[in-house]
């Protein structure tokens, strides 16, 4: 089944039929009783983790193809988390913004509570052209901020983004990371930049 | 061959390996950034290799695999029994081809168990074993065995050349595909990644490694399935399904999830469901 929506953007959602689940069913509430006993062990900093909220529960439930009245609720809630900088500066220094995208560190169980988290960027999308060792969940990111001028415009879109994927694409699969407070609105410029910047390697 | 025996001679082996892995590893990446060429060439070259290093007489999973028999037929717990009175599925003490319809459902406990979980109930029930030192040693370690992970690698290595035949006759085992499947697709936690994000796609990678699309049956998800218990290099220890799940939580930065629960026997059920027909060879070896 496919759904276009015609806006200023065409958006074609490939959805899946609604016998997503090809086999059989189980009610919700099991599920979610099942999670709860999974996770019983979960220390206390960890537990508002194995909650869904509103939009991983309607991605989940819809395999990432929710229908357009959904898509476009989804698109409303997320556009109106997100906390732009300030000062109004959405470019940060590329330098860092390197580190961040090609560190995957932090977040798991395993690391300290305030380990210095990485955007782990490189772990699905080619960046610089240096950089071989690059991912192919997300699109190529080579030249971004070329392909768009290093306009402003496209610098704040971008920051946005990164900030929550799903303001721009519901049920998209890249994480949320202004909106989680994963990385820091400091961090977030510093990739921004990356993208952005005449100077970064991802634009040269 | 002796227990003694047999680990003296793979020590060598294993060190040699594990240089060969780090050799291969650096020389991979430099050959890749001097010459450019492009990962997929790497890719068979990785496949190459690891059909040069799945052998039985280098794999140390198979040092598991001996600790393994010595634990089934070892007397332990308050009825000193040995595991030779475990029905794994197809009577008690048949070991062949159990671990290719595992998960499955139970009568005697009402429930659908993998094979870690009956362990554990037959360790309980048949020996009065008290299994909370086997639970706590559940993933071995430097200087740790797992008596779980070396009795998974000495049974599931009976069921080599068995096709994985997942069991769903049952409306129990119905209900644990059906979780199974949920819970692949449940999205959760700080990075908003469920297993679909990484496994509902071919040929994807994260970094240079190639991700099973495991949402479909057929090859992907049979060679992946097929191929658990392994021997992780990069960890130097024999792991199980128990542990692969285990890990990716850890990555998809959710809490750890409970060994042998409910939610990791019906990820099991939902992936061998798309891996049947997958002919067991294990423990294999991996990255």
């Amino acid at each position: 089944m496919k759904i276009c929506v015609t806006g200023i953007l065409v958006l074609c959602v490939m959805a899946n039929p609604l016998t997503a689940a090809d086999g059989p069913t189980i009610p919700a509430a099991e599920v979610e009783a099942a999670v709860l006993s999974m996770f019983k062990a979960a220390p206390v900093e960890l537990r508002s983790r194995i909650d869904q909220d509103e939009t991983q529960r309607i991605c989940s439930e819809t395999r990432n193809a929710p229908p357009a009245a959904q898509a476009e609720a989804i698109k409303a809630r997320e556009i109106a988390t997100i906390v732009y900088p300030d000062d109004g500066n959405v470019l940060g220094d590329w330098k860092k913004g390197e580190v961040v995208a090609q560190s995957g560190a932090g977040g798991q169980f395993s690391d300290a509570p305030g380990a210095v988290r990485g955007g782990n960027c490189y772990a699905c999308h080619q960046m610089a052209a240096a950089e071989l060792s690059f991912g192919t969940l997300g699109p190529s990111l080579y030249g971004y901020g070329n392909a768009r001028s290093f306009e402003a415009s496209a610098a704040k879109a971008v920051y946005a983004k990164i900030f929550n994927a799903q303001s721009v694409q519901p049920c998209s699969s890249m994480p949320r990371f202004g909106y989680h407070k994963f990385l820091t609105i400091e961090q977030l410029r510093d990739v921004t930049a990356y993208l952005m910047s005449p100077d970064s390697p991802v634009n040269k | 061959m002796t227990q003694a025996g047999f680990g003296k001679r793979f020590a060598g082996v294993v060190a040699a390996l594990v240089a060969a892995l780090v050799a291969f590893g650096t020389g991979f990446y430099g050959i890749g950034h001097a010459a450019g060429a492009a990962p997929l060439d790497s890719t068979k070259e990785i496949e190459k290799y690891r059909e040069m290093i799945n052998d039985p007489m280098a794999n140390p999973a198979y040092l598991s695999v001996d600790r393994g028999e010595i634990l089934w037929m070892t007397a332990r717990g308050a009825k000193n029994a040995t595991l030779e009175g475990c029905d794994l599925g197809e009577g008690r003490s048949k070991l062949e081809g159990v671990y290719a319809k595992l998960p499955r459902y139970f009568k005697d406990s009402d429930t659908v168990m993998d094979l870690e979980q009956r362990l554990l109930w037959c360790m309980a029930t048949v020996q009065g074993l008290d299994t909370g030192d086997v639970v706590a040693r559940r993933f071995g370690g430097p200087g740790t065995t797992s008596d779980m992970e070396d009795l998974a690698a000495f049974i599931a290595n009976k069921s080599n050349g068995a096709k994985i035949e997942p069991q769903l006759a049952t409306a129990g085992e119905q209900r644990m595909y059906a979780l199974g499947e949920a819970l692949f697709y449940r999205r959760a936690s700080i990075s908003d990644f469920s297993c679909a994000t990484c496994h509902s796609v071919e040929g994807k990678r994260i970094r240079l490694q190639g991700l099973p699309n495991l949402s479909e049956a057929g090859k992907t998800a049979q060679e992946t399935m097929a191929t658990w218990p392994a021997y992780r290099v990069s960890q130097s220890q024999t792991r199980t399904m128990q542990h692969r799940l285990w890990d990716c939580y850890r990555q998809m930065r959710m809490p750890a999830p409970g060994y042998a629960s409910e939610g990791i026997t019906a990820l099991i059920v939902y992936l061998n469901a798309k891996a049947a027909g997958g002919v067991l060879n294990v423990p294999s070896i991996k990255r």
